[in-house]
C-alpha cells in the first residue's frame, strides 16, 4: 500500500538535468510575480479587495447549495440546458452525448483547466473525436504530446525554438524560425480555419452569476469567443465551485484576477454569457468531481475559494525550480498540491510535501487561501492514512524517537559530527539527494551542548 | 437512484459550513483625479491607441485615411459615409474578411481600459473579435474610474451577452514575449469624444 517514489522529487530531478532552462524557468515565472507585486501595490484598496473576496467566496461556499439551485433556475430561464456531472466520467459522457446528437466530430475548446482534470481530450479523442485546443500555449503543449504544466501559462516551460520545431512539423512552418510575432500570426491562421470550420465549441468558466445565471469566461487572445459565437454549440464546463453571489461581485474579483495572474489590469476579454444567441445552443455542465467531498473537510475547503489565477505558482520556490510537470496532475503548484489529495490521496501522496512551506504562496492569493497551512495539515493527514512513502515514515520515526531520548540525541550528534569529519564521501554523494546540488557545510567543531558546558563551568569556576 | 443533480446538491447541503454573511464592497476612494487621462495611459499601456475627438467627422476622417479601400463595417449611423455598402453580412462567418469593425459603446473604465459592449450593439456577437482591426467610439463622460462603478452603472440589464474588452488581441505565451493580434483585432483605436 506504499508507493515507493515520491514522484515530485523524481519528476523535478528530471526537470533539473537541464541547468539553464530552471535558471530561464525560475527567472521568467519572478518575474511575472514582480508583475503581480506592481499591479497590486498600484490599488491603495488592494488588500481590502483581498478580504472583500475572501469574504464573498466564504459566504459561496456557506451556501452553496442554494446558490447553485438558483444559478439553475436563472440559467434555464435564459434557455442554458444545465446539466450536472458526479464525476470526471458522467461530464466526459454529457459531452460526449451533446457531440453525438449533433453528429459533430470535430470541436474547438479553450482553456479549461475542468477538462483537463477530468482528462476530456484523451477520452474525446478515443471516442473518435478531433479536439483542436485553441488558446495558443494549450495548442503548443497539444501539438507537443504534453498537457499544460501552468495553468496561465500553459508552455511556460517551452523554449521559442522547440516551438519554432514544433510548427514546423505540423504547421509547415519554415525550419529554424523560432520568431514570437512570426508564429503567432501562423497559429492565428491555423486556428482561425478551425474555428471557421467547426460546429461545437467548448470552453471553461471563470465565474457564474446565481442573480443572473450568466457566466463569465476570461481571455486575453478571444479564443473563448471565437469559438462560441462561429459554433452552433456553446458547451461551457465548470466546477460547482465557480459561483459567485451578485453580479456586482464581478467587479471585486475582475480587478483582482488578471491583476493577480499576469500584472494586467484585466483580461482582454471579460465575457459575460447569459442566453444563447439565436438558432445556437449554450450547454452548461456542472461538476462536482470530489468538490462536495473537499467542502466537507474543514481543514481543506476553502482551498475551493481558488479563482486559477496562478500567482500562487509564480511566486513558489519549488514550482519555479520544479516545473509544472513534476506535480503530475491538472493544477500543478501550490493550490494543485492542495487540491489533488484530495481527488486521489495515494497518487497524490506526494504533493503536499514538495514545498518549502515558506507562506508565499499565502501572500499572494487573491482570496485568501491559508495555502501553506493545507499543506501542513494534509502531511499530516497523509502519514495518519499511511500513504507517505514507508522511507519517509520511518525516518521520522526514527527522528521523533531520537528527540524525545536526550542521551541517544547526544550520542547522534557525534556521531554525525565524527562521520562528516571522517568520511564526508558517505554524505556528499548522488545517494543522499539532500546534497544532490548542494556543497556539505562544514562540521562544527563542538556541538552547542558541549561548548555551553565548558563555558558555563567557566563562568561559574573562575 | 436519486439523479445525479440530486445527490451532487445534498452533498453540498450536507457537507456546506454554517452561513457567513455576505460583506459589502467597501467606497473606495478614487485613486485618480483625471478619469479621461487615467483611461488614455491604460490603454496605451495595454497596447491600444487613443484618438480625442471632438466630432463624428473627425472620426470619419481619420479612419478613411488609415483604412483605405479596406472593408470596414459599423452599426454606427454617425459614420455611416465610411461603411462598406453592399456587403451582405447575412451571419457571423459573413465577417470572416473583415477589415474593421467600429462600435460605439457608452461604457468604459479607466483603471483597465475595458469598453463594455452588449449583443445590441453589433449584429453579430463576433463582430468584435472577428475583425482584423477593432474601434471604440465612446464620449468623455462615459468613462468611470472602476469596475465597481461600471457594474453599478449596468445594474441588472438584460442583455444575452456583453463583454468587456480592453486592448487588442494578445498572447505571451511563447516565452512571455508579447504579440499583439492572438486570434482577435490586431489593433485597437478608441475615438474618445471630447465633452464641451
Amino acid at each position: 500500500m506504499h508507493k515507493e517514489t515520491a514522484e515530485h522529487a523524481v519528476l523535478a530531478k528530471k526537470f533539473n538535468q537541464d541547468e539553464q532552462r530552471v535558471e530561464w524557468h525560475d527567472e521568467t515565472l519572478w518575474w511575472v510575480r514582480e508583475k503581480r507585486d506592481k499591479a497590486a501595490r498600484s490599488l491603495p484598496e488592494w488588500e481590502d479587495l483581498r478580504e472583500t473576496a475572501s469574504k464573498i467566496k466564504n459566504n459561496v461556499l456557506s451556501n452553496l447549495s442554494e446558490y447553485l439551485l438558483a444559478f439553475e433556475e436563472k440559467a434555464l430561464q435564459n434557455g442554458i440546458q444545465v446539466h450536472w456531472a458526479i464525476d470526471a466520467d458522467e461530464h466526459n459522457r454529457i459531452v460526449k452525448d451533446i457531440l453525438q446528437k449533433h453528429e459533430v466530430k470535430q470541436i474547438v475548446k479553450s482553456k479549461s483547466m475542468l477538462t483537463e482534470e477530468c482528462h476530456l481530450n484523451d477520452y474525446l479523442q478515443k471516442a473518435g473525436v478531433d479536439v483542436i485546443d485553441t488558446d495558443l500555449g494549450e495548442r503548443i503543449v497539444q501539438l507537443a504530446g504534453e498537457p499544460p504544466s501552468h495553468i496561465v501559462l500553459p508552455c511556460i516551460h517551452k523554449k521559442k525554438e522547440e516551438i519554432g520545431e514544433l510548427f514546423h512539423v505540423h504547421l509547415g512552418t519554415p525550419a529554424g524560425n523560432a520568431d514570437p510575432d512570426f508564429l503567432t500570426a501562423a497559429a492565428r491562421l491555423h486556428l482561425r480555419e478551425k474555428f471557421l470550420t467547426r460546429k461545437i465549441a467548448i470552453t471553461g468558466v471563470n465565474f457564474a452569476v446565481a442573480e443572473t445565471g450568466e457566466f463569465v469566461v476570461c481571455t486575453n487572445e478571444g479564443n473563448a469567443d471565437m469559438g462560441a459565437h462561429l459554433a452552433d454549440v456553446h458547451i461551457a464546463c465548470m466546477g460547482i465551485e465557480k459561483i459567485i453571489p451578485q453580479r456586482k461581485h464581478l467587479g471585486v474579483f475582475l480587478r483582482l484576477l488578471t491583476r493577480s495572474a499576469t500584472g494586467q489590469p484585466i483580461t482582454t476579454y471579460s465575457s459575460h454569457f447569459k442566453k444563447p444567441r439565436s438558432g445556437q445552443e449554450i450547454h452548461l455542465v456542472l461538476v462536482d468531481n470530489g468538490r462536495s467531498r473537499q467542502l466537507g473537510r474543514e481543514d481543506f475547503r476553502n482551498s475551493l475559494k481558488c479563482i486559477r489565477c496562478g500567482a500562487c505558482m509564480n511566486t513558489c520556490p519549488v514550482y519555479r525550480r520544479s516545473g509544472g510537470h513534476s506535480y503530475h496532475t491538472a493544477i500543478a503548484g501550490p493550490i494543485g498540491s492542495i487540491l489533488a489529495p484530495n481527488l486521489d490521496m495515494k497518487e497524490y501522496a506526494d504533493l503536499p510535501f514538495a514545498s518549502t512551506l515558506c507562506g508565499s504562496c499565502t501572500n499572494v492569493c487573491p482570496v485568501k487561501i491559508d495555502i501553506h497551512n493545507q499543506l501542513y495539515k494534509w502531511r499530516q493527514v497523509l502519514v495518519k492514512e499511511g500513504y507517505t512513502p514507508l522511507a519517509k515514515t520511518m525516518s521520522m520515526q526514527g527522528m521523533a524517537f531520537t528527540l524525545a531520548n536526550p542521551t541517544l540525541y547526544k550520542m547522534a550528534g557525534k556521531t554525525g559530527k565524527w562521520f562528516m569529519k571522517k568520511t564526508p564521501f558517505l554524505l556528499n554523494n548522488n545517494l543522499n539527494p539532500w546534497y544532490q546540488q548542494r556543497e556539505m557545510p562544514e562540521p562544527p567543531k563542538e556541538s552547542f551542548h558541549d561548548w555551553y558546558k565548558k563555558n558555563r563551568n567557566l563562568q561559574n569556576g573562575e | 437512484m436519486a439523479s445525479s443533480r440530486d445527490q451532487i446538491l445534498k452533498a453540498v447541503k450536507q457537507n456546506q459550513p454554517p452561513v457567513t454573511e455576505l460583506p459589502v464592497i467597501s467606497d473606495y476612494a478614487q485613486p485618480f483625479t483625471d478619469v479621461v487621462q487615467k483611461y488614455i495611459d491604460v490603454l496605451h499601456a495595454i497596447g491600444g491607441q487613443v484618438h480625442p475627438v471632438s466630432s463624428y467627422p473627425e472620426i470619419s476622417s481619420i479612419l478613411k485615411s488609415a483604412f483605405n479601400g479596406k472593408s470596414i463595417f459599423s452599426s454606427s449611423l454617425e459614420i455611416e459615409e465610411i461603411i462598406e455598402k453592399g456587403i451582405n453580412y447575412k451571419n457571423a462567418h459573413a465577417f470572416a474578411d473583415l477589415e474593421l469593425a467600429v462600435i460605439t459603446s457608452s461604457l468604459a473604465v479607466a483603471e483597465n481600459g475595458a469598453v463594455w459592449i452588449t449583443e445590441d450593439m453589433v449584429q453579430e456577437r463576433v463582430l468584435p473579435f472577428i475583425a482584423q482591426h477593432l474601434a471604440f467610439i465612446i464620449r468623455a463622460d462615459d468613462i468611470v474610474p472602476t469596475m465597481h462603478e461600471a457594474y453599478e452603472q449596468i445594474g441588472d440589464a438584460d442583455y444575452g451577452f456583453g463583454t468587456f474588452i480592453a486592448g487588442p488581441s494578445k498572447t505571451a505565451d511563447i516565452e512571455q514575449s508579447l504579440v499583439l493580434g492572438a486570434h482577435g483585432p490586431k489593433s485597437l483605436l478608441v475615438f474618445i469624444i471630447m465633452s464641451k
